[in-house]
């Protein structure tokens, strides 16, 4: 057992990069992940590492690719709006095949998304790449601060053994939310290859320089077809998810995120009450998991996709299932929103409207 | 006594030059000049077992990356001396030095740029100024001078709808964090021979850890000027030189910095 402290899902998310043996980072302050940059910008000059508040969600991005091409494990971290900025950068790290970690601390999107309130607009572009070129990243979606903390030591175990950028997944809720931690160190029991790659001087490496010029070294169907393979390994043998409570159910909630975490609260109350309703739990927004949705969804028959946005994890879900199960949705019209002038502030959908829901399909 | 003996190496290929045997770049172009240039300079210095070096994108992007044989990467387009920042912060006994086109520095990669001087990098920056996009197509770049006709100012560039000249050197002279600024060219050897102590220059200032090193680079571009490789040297030296005059903007041995301040 580890020692547990009471920290909120930013904070976890440095802890769990120092943790992970990360001493870069680069980044730039946009709410509601300012508290990422602040705890870095505080701790890592303690232990020999190095913060640099960059000018831009772009420098920070570039920041990242050229900190990874160093050799060393680099991350930065932003929301939405700063999310969205990054794309090329992102692109241009897939291609390079760049080992790195970002993290997206989702607010309400889109444009400038409503002052910075709570969202979880973002699934189709983390999932789907908003940059050009047919790429892929990992996407560890983390649902607790401690998961945020568990997560990014995930991610940089998966960055380096697969030579990918992996995203981690947060949201306002998550981000600012309080829970203890255990700050317990994971052990991921397979060798890492060796960064002989990386620039760092060629002296270093016995004289042999490396150098990159992208989209020079193999022909484009060659090139493809080795990502093509790298990320059908990563699909047969990555995919993470959690179930709850389905063996008997009737209801199949299917949710990520802070909305995960009311549907499981959701999932208590109505079982209380003698509804028979269980969840599935995406960890992994890519790979996802596709078939073990399938197979939930056609044992129990009938399925629920609660997110906090107009509908995109639901696409996935609907995808997996091929239309022969119903898949109903609680959007983001389901939020708490008081009358108003506090009708800004509004966010969150809470368990008595996902159980009122459940209701009306039971 | 005469025959074999007698013969002195007095020059030859730079040992650091990649044996590819062409080089890469147009007839009249002054890029392949100054990638000799960039061998022999880090030779000299003996920096070439830590030198890293960035090119950024433009018709830099894979032929230094290519010919210069020390750590090197080519750069999305403008975002070098970002990617520079942390490589250097993760290997300070590095030497960093990108390679820039006008395009790439001057226009999109100029907010990186500027900022990476505001933070007071040690860096080195090689800034190829040849007044147009080359790669490109010779399109209208920050420093093409005015009059000068391109694809993209078929008339000629008219400072009332396209603004005004780039001037690097001169900018990046005036901040705090830079150590070194010059302009130089390679169109003459007595050129070449200044043009070499200002880059070595431009590297002993980060070597020393002293703060950012600048060298701009006027270059010809025969093919987009429409012009023969002579006929550069010309314009070269007229025209180009009075809109961007060589020499040394900053030389500073230490960057003072403030006292008290907390």
């Amino acid at each position: 057992m580890g020692e547990k402290v009471l920290i909120d899902g930013n904070e976890a998310i440095g802890r769990g990069a120092i943790q992970a043996g990360c001493k870069y980072f680069f980044g730039y302050p946009i709410t509601p992940q300012n508290e990422i940059p602040e705890f870095m910008s505080r701790e890592l000059p303690q232990i020999g590492g190095v913060f640099v508040q960059t000018e831009s969600e772009t420098a920070s991005v570039y920041m990242v690719y050229g900190g990874a091409l160093a050799g060393a494990r680099v991350m930065t971290s932003t929301s939405s709006c700063g999310f969205s900025l990054m794309q090329e950068g992102i692109s241009y790290i897939a291609e390079a095949e760049m080992p790195a970690v970002i993290v997206n601390v989702m607010r309400m999107g889109p444009g400038i998304g409503t002052g910075g309130q709570h969202g979880q607009t973002d699934y189709r572009q983390v999932t789907k790449g908003g940059g050009h070129g047919a790429y892929r990243c990992i996407v560890l979606a983390s649902y607790s601060p401690q998961e945020c903390f568990d997560h990014m030591q995930l991610a940089f175990h998966l960055a380096d053994k697969y030579r990918i950028l992996v995203l981690v997944l947060s949201d306002f809720i998550i981000g600012r939310m309080a829970e203890p931690v255990e700050l317990r160190t994971l052990s991921f029991d397979e060798p890492l290859p060796q960064k002989d790659w990386a620039l760092t001087g060629k002296a270093k490496k016995g004289g042999m320089r490396r150098f990159y010029v992208s989209g020079l070294i193999m022909s484009p169907p060659a090139y493809h077809q080795h990502m093509i393979e790298k990320y059908q390994t990563i699909v047969d043998s990555e995919i993470r998810y959690e179930t709850y409570r389905d063996e008997d159910a009737e209801l199949l909630l299917v949710s990520y995120g802070s909305s995960a975490k009311m549907a499981k609260g959701a999932v208590d109350r109505a079982r209380a009450e003698g509804a028979k309703v269980g969840l599935f739990r995406p960890i992994t927004l890519w790979p996802f998991p596709e078939e073990a949705v399938r197979g939930a969804a056609y044992r129990v028959g009938k399925v629920l996709v609660v997110e906090d946005s107009p509908g995109e994890l639901v696409e996935d879900v609907k995808f997996a299932v091929q239309g022969r199960v119903p898949v109903h949705l609680l959007g983001i019209w389901g939020r708490y929103t008081p009358r108003g002038f506090m009708a800004a502030g509004s966010g969150i959908i809470y368990p008595e409207k996902i159980l009122q829901e459940m209701r009306s399909l039971l | 006594m005469k025959g074999e003996a007698a013969k002195e190496k007095i020059y030859g290929t730079p040992k650091l030059r990649v044996p590819i045997p062409f080089s890469m770049f147009c007839p009249g172009c002054h890029y392949g000049i100054i990638v000799r240039l960039l061998c022999e300079v880090i030779e000299e210095l003996g920096i070439e077992g830590r030198a890293i070096g960035l090119a950024g994108v433009g018709c830099s992007f894979g032929p230094f990356t290519m010919l210069i044989d020390v750590d090197f990467t080519a750069c999305p387009h403008g975002r070098a001396p970002a990617m520079g920042t942390a490589i250097k912060r993760i290997h300070p006994e590095a030497i960093v030095f990108t390679v820039q086109g006008d395009g790439d520095l001057g226009a999109i990669g100029l907010g990186c740029f500027m900022n990476t001087l505001l933070r007071g990098e040690k860096l080195t920056t090689i800034f190829l100024n040849n007044a147009c996009y080359g790669t490109t197509g010779g399109q209208m770049a920050p420093t093409t001078p005015w009059g000068m006709r391109t694809t993209t100012t078929p008339k000629g560039r008219d400072p009332s709808t396209t603004g005004f000249p780039l001037h690097a050197a001169e900018l990046t002279a005036t901040m705090k964090g830079v150590a070194y600024s010059a302009r130089c060219s390679v169109h003459t050897a007595a050129n070449f021979q200044r043009a070499k102590k200002a880059v070595k220059m431009a590297f002993q200032k980060q070597m020393d850890g002293i703060g950012y090193g600048f060298v701009e680079f006027l270059s010809a571009c025969p093919p987009n000027w429409g012009m023969t490789p002579v006929d550069c040297l010309k314009f070269l030296s007229e025209r180009m030189i009075a809109e961007y005059p060589l020499g040394e903007f900053k030389n500073a041995n230490a960057i003072e910095l403030p006292g008290e301040w907390m």
